[in-house]
């Protein structure tokens, strides 16, 4: 599920962000290239993630981040994922003033609620184990990470 | 069967993590036999949203007075003390 609603043109691997808007903004773009999202996601995405942010502090060496919107700045569905070279700056999902940082991110253009059930919890499980994590995190190619998440 | 207890279920957007935390508890007091039914909201929705709720669960934060018990946990998406979380669940769904 996750497999399919990646999109292998969406997907930067070691990518050197500069901060945590630098990597919202290249993946929400490339979602945008490809037709998924409206040219709005980018900014909407930021500023809920400035309101009600999505940083995740994991169970393993490395944190992530699963920046979403509303639905109304989807046109289909998809997945953007970016591993990075150093860490950066969210703030946790329940205590924003906690800044956690983060080595990988989950972009999640969703186009109507509860419709990507399967997906997210997918996203979860991923989230919680840390083995996938670590390859992931070591993946040098789009198709070892889709490999992994065909396992 | 008794009247299921209804737990509201919030995050930021009411579709992405507050959907992995309805399925979660959904299925896990099933499998304790608790029938609970879910509903999702945006967190900014809660004080509208509370007529008939027994419990709170959100991802983000949320005031504490609102007069029902609330529970902030990210337990269900990364797994981390998930069983506490969830053993917290069913006692206060068990007291009332």
């Amino acid at each position: 599920m996750l497999a399919e609603l990646l999109e292998p043109d969406a997907i930067l691997l070691h990518y050197p962000a500069q901060d945590a808007e630098d990597v919202v903004r290249q993946l929400s773009q490339k979602l945008f290239a490809k037709g998924y999202v409206h040219e709005s996601f980018a900014d909407a995405a930021l500023h809920r993630e400035a309101e009600l942010p999505t940083g995740l502090v994991l169970d393993g060496k490395v944190n992530a981040a699963i920046p979403h919107t509303d639905v109304d700045h989807v046109i289909r569905p998809a997945v953007a994922l970016a591993t990075l070279s150093k860490p950066v700056i969210f703030r946790h999902m329940i205590d924003p003033t906690e800044e956690v940082p983060v080595q990988i991110v989950f972009l999640l253009a969703l186009d109507q609620p509860k419709s990507q059930v399967a997906m997210l919890q997918e996203v979860a499980s991923i989230l919680q184990d840390a083995v996938i994590i670590e390859r992931m995190m070591e993946a040098d190619s789009v198709s070892d990470i889709i490999a992994l998440l065909q396992r | 069967m008794s009247k299921p207890k209804v737990i509201l279920v919030a995050c930021g957007t009411a579709i992405a993590t507050s959907t992995v935390v309805a399925k979660g508890i959904e299925e896990a007091m099933r499998d304790r036999g608790i029938n609970v039914t879910t509903r999702q909201c945006k967190a900014a929705e809660i004080r509208s949203r509370l007529s008939g709720v027994d419990l709170v669960v959100s991802t983000t934060p949320v005031p504490d007075d609102l007069g029902v018990p609330v529970i902030q946990t990210l337990a269900f998406l990364t797994g981390i003390g998930k069983e506490d979380v969830l053993n917290q669940i069913e006692q206060l769904l068990r007291e009332d």
